[in-house]
């Protein structure tokens, strides 16, 4: 089963995601006995070729094209399908970022493939490809297979390994592919958030707070520890809807489901909407008034007592 | 403007989910059903662009019997039509999308709202299917619009920032909390809308090429334990962190 795996890219560099992406191709390639062809897209791709090379990829395809430098649904949609018309690709596996989830439907409806969006993990054997996905927002776990080929595969970031090969060498081509003309959605603006911040479904660690945070102003004791943490905020569903932080932090049901090394969950309750979407962090951590609140229940070391008491604290320790 | 809104019935999110005996499916008993939270902003956006640029809308639902309760509640909120496409199910992705497309094609639609995704099976995949399939462009995870004769310019939001895309009409939209905040049904709208007549469309099976195959709960923490009271409990917190659970 040859395989063709998109090597996601933003701002001109390879995003963590995109390389478990080509590790876990990698492994399906070796399962199905394949070929394995990464593809990138954008401007000034041969430098990145390296990088590509090191995480198993027997082959590279360039799509370099200025036209793709930023995200557009057909163009992507469209260089990507070239891509896999040229390779002869059965499966296509790409990433459920907020990318991913925009091109792999797409994709998947142009090729007429069997889509199966969202993996956590993936499973080849007897020609049938079987994956596990979060469903309800983590309170179930859905397995899904693929009747037939061709399939696209998403795999959700952070839920497999990045594993460097022994150096190999791969062929890289080149592949001309006009998208403009295709392209009518076009990306006229890209406003990136000020700062390097992380996105809480990318960060190793999380630092959460909810409506025990009691002000607007007092969630600065959140950030600071994130800051420290070297980790990124989140926040309950009624902080957000109460303004106090912006919904790309939510976490939960009707936010992002997210599963890092460490969660420190502080002033959040734990409704079951919110400890959906972060259950299968390695390691959680809740600092609550009320012994009783549900949050201790899912948590592995919890604190009893104000977070605006706990959290200077845990600043100044995590300091030392 | 002619707006369709693709929408969908799914549990409750306060619900609590057992798995049924087929264990690959919930189990439907006891379960209060509303329309997918993300479609109530897909159905308002709808309502004011066509307050702002006249036209109609259209809301669409596919599924069995239960389906009408989320049209209802969309008409409720003040969409003009409702089309009801009768499967018995057993549809994946694709054949939702297939099966939308070829109901929505050719009908003079000038703009197209879904839900960014489902809050049941959280793949958020018809939207830009359904565009692909009708060959029109799509914005997904909109968190703002602007809706102009002949064309709109929406903003999406990724990881770390915010796209701006400008795109000429027809075109599909998938709606993110923050774009709008969803009206209620008054009590004049869910009595107009228990009078409306639901256009019932019979469709046919797509087979499925996706399957499946089991549901299960995620796998139980082991009980954690309480660290201690207040700030003086840092200090041990830290160690273990350091020392047990060796994430710091």
């Amino acid at each position: 089963m040859d395989i063709l795996v998109y090597v996601e890219m933003r701002g001109g560099k390879i995003r963590p995601a995109g390389l478990e992406a080509v590790c876990s191709a990698r492994k399906l390639a070796d399962i199905g006995g394949g070929k394995l062809t990464a593809v990138l897209m954008g401007s000034n791709l041969e430098n990145l070729t390296g990088k590509v090379e090191k995480y198993g990829a027997d082959s590279i395809l360039l799509i370099d094209n200025p036209d793709l430098d930023g995200y557009t649904p057909e163009g992507y949609r469209e260089a990507l399908t070239a891509a896999y018309e040229a390779t002869g690709a059965k499966l296509v596996v790409m990433t459920a970022t907020a990318l991913g989830r925009d091109l792999a439907p797409a994709v998947a409806a142009k090729l007429d493939a069997a889509l199966l969006p969202d993996c956590t993990s993936v499973e080849y054997s007897e020609g049938k490809l079987s994956v596990t996905r979060p469903v309800y927002a983590g309170r179930c776990i859905m397995t899904l297979t693929a009747n037939s080929f061709p399939v696209v595969l998403s795999l959700q970031p952070k839920a497999f390994l990045v594993v460097e090969r022994e150096a190999v060498s791969a062929e890289v081509s080149k592949l001309e592919v006009a998208v403009s003309d295709k392209i009518r959605a076009r990306l006229i603006e890209t406003r990136a958030q000020a700062g390097e911040k992380l996105d809480v479904t990318e960060a190793d660690i999380i630092v959460a707070g909810g409506r025990g945070m009691k002000t607007e102003e007092n969630f600065k004791l959140i950030e600071d520890l994130a800051d420290k943490l070297g980790g990124a905020v989140g926040a309950s569903r009624a902080v957000v809807d109460s303004e106090w932080r912006p919904h790309s932090e939510q976490v939960g049901q009707t936010g992002k489901v997210v599963s890092p090394t460490l969660y420190i969950a502080a002033g959040i309750s734990g409704a079951i909407q919110h400890l959906a979407g972060m259950r299968s962090s390695k390691v959680i951590v809740a600092i609550n008034k009320d012994p009783e609140a549900p949050i201790f229940k899912s948590s592995d070391y919890g604190i009893v007592g104000d977070a605006m008491e706990v959290l200077p604290a845990l600043i100044e320790a995590v300091g030392e | 403007m002619k707006i369709a809104v693709l929408v969908k019935l799914v549990p409750d999110t306060e619900a609590s989910l057992k798995i049924g005996e087929d264990r690959r499916y919930i189990s439907k008993e006891d379960i209060n059903f509303v329309l997918n939270p993300f479609d109530e902003y897909a159905v308002e956006e709808a309502l004011l662009q066509k307050a702002k640029h006249g036209g109609s809308v259209t809301v669409i639902s596919l599924g069995g019997d239960e389906a009408v309760k989320a049209l209802r509640n969309s008409l409720a909120m003040g969409a003009d039509d409702a089309v009801h496409l009768k499967t018995p199910g057993g549809l994946d992705m694709l054949g939702v999308a297939r099966t939308l497309a070829a109901a929505l094609k050719d009908k003079g639609y000038d703009l197209f709202f879904a839900g960014k995704q489902a809050v049941d099976d959280d793949c958020g995949a018809v939207g830009p299917m359904v565009a692909t399939l009708l060959d029109i462009p799509h914005v997904s995870v909109v968190t703002k619009l602007e809706v102009e004769t002949d064309k709109l310019i929406a903003e999406r939001e990724f990881e770390t920032g915010t796209e701006v895309y400008e795109v000429p009409l027809p075109a599909l939209i998938t709606t993110q909390k923050g774009l709008n905040e969803p009206r209620y049904a008054s009590l004049k709208g869910i009595m107009m809308a228990k009078k409306k007549t639901i256009e019932e469309v019979d469709v046919e099976q797509i087979t499925a090429k996706a399957e499946t195959v089991g549901l299960a709960y995620p796998p139980m923490r082991p009980p954690g334990k309480i660290v201690g009271e207040g700030a003086e409990a840092v200090p041990e917190l830290i160690r273990l962190l350091k020392e047990e659970a060796k994430v710091l």
